[in-house]
């Protein structure tokens, strides 16, 4: 082949992947550019003033209740929520791990609430919880024996529960499917050499399946954690971060700061903030879980 | 296992009683917001709840057809189908320009999945101040470009695993045969990993489709989407419910109806992407 040939080649598999990595620097690097330079300044509604301010706006974080509050506030949805929706998917997993007719109708049902935007999510679960004409205050009526009159959305006690049942709702299928598919490829003879020789259930999961399964369930974790980490819309449908700040997470804390106070140079501050902590959590993460190769 | 002594026909009874309550307690919002939409305003104001309406009446789509609301879902159609088609585009490009020529190394690969971390709520400022100053605040290019770009990490993570899968005797042959590198890509590559362009679009998709808070902050009149006009109904007052449960439906029903045709290769994606990893 002559060099000409050859030459337009050589270039090809840059020129294939210039387009994805232009898009991804145009929207991944310029934000985090900007915004570390913008946090050096003080920008606000009021005031343009583009002087550099040096750590002002990073001291103003370590004083911040609020934004320490929202974070605790994240952690603590992301607590509860992850584990739960990863046993019951589980659980479930199991239960629709050996064939049975009509398996696959189930499985298509079950996959709705995942496959629904979070917004609509976030909206059907105030319809189902409103304190009047809702179903589930009704429902809870049948075993009290009497009007019961919660105020999922409002009370302070009751939030939470609200959350949390809308987020697991919506992502313990997508547990589920993932588990399903990993549990499906664990090889069988293992686990019936393991019954045969007298294992229990739970010494069998331990020791066959869970280490077959744990790259597929670690990128699940990883996934969902990082997900319910920068949670916004559920909450923004269920309670917009009330009552007062009681439910805000960080996504919406910075929304708020940003959008609705228009404080640019500490909104990117935050940004630069649950960036770098993300970065470390993953990396983290990444390690520990055994994730990287 | 104390399963195991019951008899075989106990045992099967049983899954199908958990898997029926199991599926009933997850489909019962999605049946209660569908309902809902079929209601009068005195079956939604009713006390106790009424569990099915007398009939399934259309009044409340109506109103979203008249007002122009409805006008949001095929706002919703054209970026997440535009956005999907690019996304899938490049990213199999770039995913084959990783799987066959190493291009970057491991670092590369590495850094477009790690930008799936990226948090939206910690780029949409700067995202926005950037896209006031070129003008592309509430327009159709405006979010393609960021839908786009933010499905890449995914497309390319995915397709990485389909492409690997192709023979690489198949691309050779056909570079023997003259076909150029382009030609190799649209006549070989493609074609091959159907499968998994198919599984992963889906997904794409249905991201841009439910996507909310970009939507949220860089449209404003003429390109809203469905999930941002449904906030639109969230006035604290309760009047609205028509409306949100409708326009809900109506957002709703395209996904339901994408993931039905594609479940094939949708079941196949999910397990391939998670095994793959």
């Amino acid at each position: 082949m002559s060099a000409t040939v050859i030459r337009p080649d050589r270039n090809f598999k840059y020129w294939i992947i210039a387009p994805a990595v232009f898009l991804l620097l145009a929207v991944g690097l310029f934000p985090l550019i900007y915004s570390l330079i913008v946090s050096f300044m003080r920008i606000d509604m009021m005031d343009t003033d583009t002087s550099f301010a040096g750590l002002y706006n990073y001291k103003q974080l370590f004083r911040d209740a609020r934004l320490w509050q929202s974070l605790l506030h994240t952690l603590i949805i992301t607590a509860i929520a992850l584990p739960l929706e990863l046993i019951l998917g589980l659980a479930m997993a199991y239960l629709f791990l050996e064939k049975m007719p009509g398996r696959q109708i189930f499985v298509s049902l079950l996959v709705l609430p995942t496959i629904i935007s979070p917004i609509v999510a976030g909206a059907t679960w105030r319809l189902l919880l409103d304190n009047q004409y809702g179903p589930i205050n009704q429902i809870l009526g049948w075993f009290a024996g009497e009007r019961v009159n919660l105020l999922w959305t409002i009370s302070p006690t009751l939030v939470y529960p609200a959350i949390i049942f809308c987020e697991i709702w919506q992502w313990t299928p997508f547990m589920f499917l993932i588990l399903l598919a990993a549990l499906s490829n664990v090889d069988k003879s293992q686990t019936e050499a393991a019954e045969i020789d007298g294992a229990s259930f739970w010494r069998s999961f331990r020791y066959i399946v869970l280490p077959a399964i744990w790259p597929v369930m670690a990128i699940a974790i990883l996934i969902r954690g990082l997900d319910l980490f920068r949670i916004f819309d559920i909450i923004w449908a269920l309670t917009m971060g009330g009552p007062g700040t009681m439910t805000e997470t960080i996504s919406v804390y910075t929304y708020n700061q940003g959008f609705k106070q228009f404080e640019t140079s500490y909104t990117a501050a935050i940004a630069f903030l649950i960036i770098a902590m993300l970065t470390i959590i993953v990396t983290w993460a990444i390690r520990r879980m055994g994730l990287a190769k | 296992m104390s399963a195991t002594r019951r008899s075989p026909g106990m045992r099967l009874a049983f899954r199908y009683l958990a898997a029926a309550l199991i599926t009933v307690v997850f489909v019962f919002p999605v049946y209660w917001l569908f309902i809902i939409s079929f209601k009068t305003p005195d079956e939604i104001f009713a006390f106790p709840p009424v569990w099915y309406p007398k009939s399934l009446q259309l009044a409340n789509y109506h109103v979203l057809f008249k007002d122009g609301d409805a006008a949001t879902v095929g706002n919703s159609l054209i970026l997440a189908s535009v956005s999907t088609f690019f996304a899938m585009i490049l990213g199999t490009i770039a995913a084959y320009s990783l799987v066959r020529f190493k291009t970057g190394g491991e670092n590369l690969a590495v850094w477009i999945i790690s930008q799936r971390m990226m948090p939206p709520v910690a780029i949409v400022f700067p995202l926005f101040l950037a896209y006031v100053f070129i003008g592309w605040v509430d327009s159709y290019v405006g979010l393609i470009v960021l839908y786009t770009a933010f499905s890449l990490p995914y497309v390319i993570w995915m397709m990485r695993g389909y492409i690997e899968d192709i023979p690489l005797e198949l691309e050779e042959s056909a570079l023997v045969d003259g076909c150029s590198r382009w030609e190799v890509l649209w006549k070989v590559v493609f074609p091959m990993a159907r499968a998994g362009l198919f599984a992963t679009a889906v997904f794409t998709f249905v991201f841009a489709w439910n996507e909310f808070l970009f939507a949220l902050v860089l449209t404003r009149t003429e390109v809203t989407t469905y999930t941002v006009q449904v906030t639109h109904y969230f006035g604290g007052q309760s009047n609205f419910w028509a409306k949100i449960a409708a326009m809900s439906v109506l957002g709703t029903i395209p996904v339901f109806f994408t993931v039905a045709v594609m479940q094939r290769f949708l079941v196949r994606g999910i397990s391939m992407g998670a095994v793959k990893g």
